[in-house]
């Protein structure tokens, strides 16, 4: 069986089966090897795409190449790790009597179906299907969002689902004016949504109808990335929701909603002389960042603060994508990379060490290192490797995206030394006193899963250190596809 | 916009209608106004009780009380100004004067071309200046009262009557009522969906001018509402024989108007004799359809608030402007 | 003059017009119901429009798009609706955050903006519908406008479905229609998201006793 058809149907066909039998005792064992399964997939697909080039599946409405490939590989791994993460954190959460095995079968059902509609937008031609992809994701992850039925998690996920949907709907008037303008081009074929159609017209259409068509996409999917003003959602879902939920919304859906912009802005590139995409970009990404800054100092709750940090970086990466060429592009994909896998793994820390202390106000939270120290280490590391301290990974991308921005755009330079600086004072601030000091907490029933954690960091430092050769050439290829 | 006195303009092009016969239909216009105004009221009243499983009042009841009123004595107030007593007959005039050029019959009669809508605003206008000024004129307090609210209703109403007549006149490209008559009845059919936004908004103002229902009650003179009722507590005999004659002719010309603008069909263009004998029972069928309609949306409609009557009518101005820039969008390209 | 517009054209440039008319009317609107019925007419007027246009166009899944429509958009989520303001016993009267002409004003202004961002491009557009395309527009901000001032959690549900019916608006306008599978799609998440928000209500309401999103401000940045 192909490997592609076989990455969608195991996270559908487990999506399905775990609605069913979610509340086994082996049902977080058939989620970890669905996800297995997902990656094993994944990474036979991308060692095809790596050897063969670009394919299509399904005629034509699935098309991987190497931009996509890379991130399909992305988020089937990060999938994995936090499938074996959520386990023993699940079951934690059970016998604190805040789950009932009920919510933790929609947990899991939802989980695949989740890495499901991910999948498919990351794979699909189709930037229609692309819309239903990314809409039918929130829909999964505010039942997620909402699992506790707390009043604070209702909350968040109303105004997730609120939110969102008003932004999605943004997102599809765009995706409809892109339509309109291709089918001037391609005409009435039913090819004018399929990307690689697209992509070879893309100097024909009208650039009038692409500049409105932009803006509405770049509002629409950058509300799912958390693009401000419009990112209110993303630290009430990621504060309120299950810690495994923080970790993929993070490190997999925003990159998901981010990939959606990067396939528009390579047609609006194509049609729109002045790069005026690249430039609303950095606009955004800007401001977003500095927005971001400005609010990490004011948080108490940890989920919250790493979620701000989120929302930081991912205006950094827009910000890189929006300065456009190939140094640029090839920080914003490492950029990407890195932080989904530092993100994740700051979340995994961080969601047990909230369940050791039973808070997740920072104030409350003292001494990790005490009572875990794989916990308390991990979340240091991790901290500092968001934080871009060399070695790490993140350090390398955030260099390239200065030294880029003081060389073609010195304007910025400022603004985002000082966002990135105070985020650093920020954040470094708060979770120093977390892992060091007194403390006086007690055991979990079940173990944590500490293993992805170190893995993804030790992925991060890696690639801080050194990028294999063909990754580079990934990235390069990857990078110069978007322009 | 053809201007009506430019070359090929209107007045050049209707010199032929100040014939002697054109005088005489103009006249006969002019009283069928004033013979038909208040058997419309007395229609919407006897409908209204009908609607209301009332016994009605006969059909003829409003002539009754005018000829009442004009055999009666008047009785003026101490500290009356002339401006009292001149006031009912400067109403009345204006409203027979709006009644004459507002196309009933024919768009091709003698006063057609001041059949100007911005004037006709202005004429209305000047009427509800007039009896406001009389309102407050004796100094009583219901009288300030009411001349206040009716000087709040008309500042609401009128920009709003305007935006209904530009969207009719951006789509004849003339403020002639004449000109919009024609345009819109003599020519294929074609759906204006502004029309329906300006129609509708048309309705609202007509409510409010006419101190029907959402706005004013015609039926009660209970103090904390009345707004009409208000004004012309002071007047008696034949003044109030005029003003509530006047009442009559505004509802009719709001009427008229109303079915010239929305509902132009069966309007004569020309003056000849058939064409205009045809449009008499048109009229009549299309007043008879109109009052009963006006009827039924007071009955099932409750009186609003005073305070709400500027959303109301807000509401109207709202609608009116939609029109306009619905007009401007979907209509104006080819 | 318009006089050479096909009476096609006419018939939907006068539904869209209603559609607009009636995105207004639920912008006035205080009761809750009758804006459940005031959507349900809204969708009836876009399947309208949309039936029209297949029947000039002969295209075969227009007809199936007006046909979800109808389904969907006339009977089956106004249904759900009204179901669950009856079982959720919500209070009728709709409280909004800005009183009502005010919004209205507002509103006003926001067809003004999307009539002059949509006027360059409907004038691209080869459809007989074009003109459709800044109302359109106008009805999604017009819900959008309907979702931020209005406080119940029901009213801005029913902002959100508005401004699906803007969007597939857009969509007939503009091309046509979006491609069969894309429309399902969409029909799909809309169908699902509802459900999912009626499951949603009631536990909104077992949470906080009332379906009114003042009580829920209270996840803040401090």
């Amino acid at each position: 069986m192909d490997f592609f058809v076989l990455m969608l149907v195991i996270p559908l066909v487990s999506g399905a089966l775990l609605t069913v039998v979610g509340e086994r005792d082996w049902a977080p064992n058939l989620n970890i090897i669905a996800s297995l399964g997902t990656f094993l997939a994944a990474a036979g697909l991308t060692v095809e795409i790596v050897a063969n080039g670009p394919r299509f599946a399904f005629g034509e409405q699935f098309f991987i190449d190497s931009l996509n490939v890379f991130f399909v590989a992305l988020t089937a791994f990060v999938g994995l790790s936090t499938s074996i993460f959520s386990g023993p954190y699940m079951k934690n959460e059970r016998e604190h009597g805040k789950l009932s095995a009920p919510r933790l079968r929609l947990y899991k059902s939802m989980f695949q179906l989740f890495m499901f509609t991910m999948l498919v937008a990351l794979t699909t031609n189709n930037l229609g299907i692309l819309w239903v992809a990314m809409e039918a994701a929130t829909l999964t992850t505010v039942l997620l969002v909402s699992l506790y039925r707390t009043p604070a998690s209702l909350e968040a996920a109303w105004k997730y689902f609120i939110l969102c949907g008003v932004g999605i709907a943004q997102a599809l008037f765009g995706t409809i004016l892109l339509y309109f303008a291709a089918e001037r081009v391609l005409g009435e074929t039913g090819n004018a949504l399929l990307w690689t159609h697209l992509v070879e017209v893309k100097g024909q259409l009208e650039p009038t109808i692409m500049v409105l068509s932009f803006i509405f996409l770049l509002v629409g999917y950058g509300t799912k990335v958390g693009l401000a003003p419009l990112h209110n959602w993303l630290p009430d879902a990621h504060a309120e929701g299950p810690t495994p939920v923080s970790a993929v919304l993070s490190g997999l859906l925003l990159n998901v909603a981010l990939y959606a912009i990067l396939r528009c802005k390579v047609l609006a590139d194509g049609a729109i002389p002045g790069g005026f995409a690249g430039n609303l970009m950095m606009g955004f990404g800007l401001l977003t960042l500095v927005v971001a800054a400005f609010f990490l100092s004011r948080q108490k709750d940890i989920k919250r603060m790493f979620a701000y940090s989120s929302i930081e970086h991912m205006g950094l990466i827009t910000f890189a994508f929006g300065m456009g060429g190939a140094v640029a592009n090839f920080a914003g994909l490492l950029h990407m990379t890195m932080h989904s896998l530092t993100k994740s793994a700051i979340f995994f820390a961080v969601g047990h060490a909230a369940q050791k202390t039973g808070t997740q106000v920072m104030e409350d939270i003292r001494g990790l290192i005490r009572i875990n120290p794989l916990i308390g280490w991990g979340l240091m590391l991790g901290t500092l490797a968001i934080l871009g301290m060399p070695p790490f990974g993140v350090f390398a991308s955030e260099f390239m995206i200065l030294t880029h921005a003081m060389k073609h755009h010195p304007w910025a330079t400022p603004i985002l030394l000082l966002a990135l600086g105070v985020a650093f004072a920020a954040i470094f601030g708060k979770v120093q006193p977390m892992v060091f000091g007194e403390t006086h907490a007690k055991r979990l029933p079940h173990a944590p899963a500490i293993t992805p954690v170190f893995v993804h960091l030790a992925i991060v430092l890696m690639l801080g250190l050194y990028i294999p050769p063909y990754l580079t050439r990934w990235f390069h290829e990857a990078a110069r596809m978007l322009g | 916009m053809n201007l009506p006195w430019g070359p090929g303009g209107e007045f050049a092009r209707r010199e032929a209608a100040m014939s002697i016969s054109g005088l005489l239909w103009q006249l006969l216009a002019i009283v069928l106004a004033l013979a038909l105004a208040p058997l419309l009221t007395g229609w919407v009243n006897q409908c209204r009780a009908w609607l209301q499983n009332r016994s009605a009042p006969p059909l003829l009841q409003p002539y009754y009380m005018l000829h009442k009123l004009f055999l009666k004595d008047v009785v003026l107030a101490h500290g009356a100004s002339p401006l009292f007593r001149f006031a009912p007959f400067a109403v009345f005039g204006c409203m027979l004067l709006a009644c004459a050029i507002i196309p009933t019959l024919s768009t091709d009669l003698p006063l057609a071309p001041t059949a100007d809508t911005i004037a006709l605003v202005g004429v209305l206008g000047l009427a509800r200046i007039f009896i406001s000024l009389a309102a407050m004129d004796v100094g009583t307090s219901f009288g300030t009262l009411g001349g206040r609210r009716e000087m709040l209703i008309g500042f609401l109403a009128e920009p709003a009557l305007l935006m209904v007549i530009f969207t009719t006149a951006l789509i004849s490209q003339s403020t002639s009522v004449a000109t919009i008559v024609e345009t819109l009845a003599h020519r294929d059919f074609i759906i204006y969906p502004s029309l329906a936004f300006a129609g509708i908004a048309f309705t609202f103002v007509s409510f409010a001018e006419n101190a029907r229902v959402p706005v004013d009650n015609p039926a009660t003179h209970l103090e904390l509402t009345m707004i009409h009722e208000a004004m012309i507590l002071e007047y008696s005999g034949r003044h109030l024989a005029l003003i509530e004659w006047a009442a009559s002719l505004k509802l009719y010309a709001y009427s008229c108007l109303g079915l010239a603008l929305f509902f132009p069909w069966g309007i004569a263009a020309g003056s000849s004799v058939l064409g205009l004998l045809m449009a008499i029972p048109v009229l009549l069928v299309k007043l008879v359809i109109g009052g009963f309609l006006l009827a039924g949306i007071e009955t099932i409609n409750a009186k609003v608030r005073i305070f709400r009557a500027p959303e109301f009518l807000g509401t109207a101005f709202l609608l009116a402007v939609l029109g306009l820039l619905v007009r401007l969008m979907l209509e104006t390209r080819v | 003059m318009s006089a050479t517009m096909p009476i096609s054209a006419q018939l939907i440039n006068l539904f869209a017009s209603v559609i607009l008319l009636l995105a207004f009317a639920m912008l006035a609107q205080r009761r809750v119901l009758t804006l459940i019925n005031l959507f349900a007419l809204q969708g009836l007027a876009l399947c309208l429009a949309t039936l029209v246009a297949a029947v000039s166009t002969g295209q075969t899944h227009l007809y199936y798009s007006a046909g979800l429509t109808l389904v969907l958009k006339v009977l089956l989520l106004p249904w759900i609706l009204h179901r669950l303001v009856r079982k959720l016993n919500v209070k009728s009267e709709v409280e909004a955050l800005i009183n009502i002409p005010a919004t209205m004003l507002v509103g006003i202004v926001l067809v003004m903006v999307a009539f002059n961002v949509a006027l360059p491009i409907s004038e691209l557009s080869q459809t007989i519908t074009r003109g459709t395309l800044g109302i359109a527009l106008a009805v999604v901000l017009l819900a959008f406008l309907m979702m931020i001032t209005r406080q119940k959690a029901i009213t801005q549900v029913v902002g959100f479905l508005s401004m699906e019916n803007g969007l597939f608006l857009a969509a007939t306008s503009a091309t046509y229609g979006m491609p069969m599978v894309v429309e399902l799609g969409i029909a799909l998440d809309v169908l699902v998201g509802v459900i999912i928000l009626g499951v949603f209500f009631f536990q909104i309401r077992d949470q906080f006793d009332s379906l009114d999103i003042r009580h829920m401000e209270n996840l803040k940045d401090n």
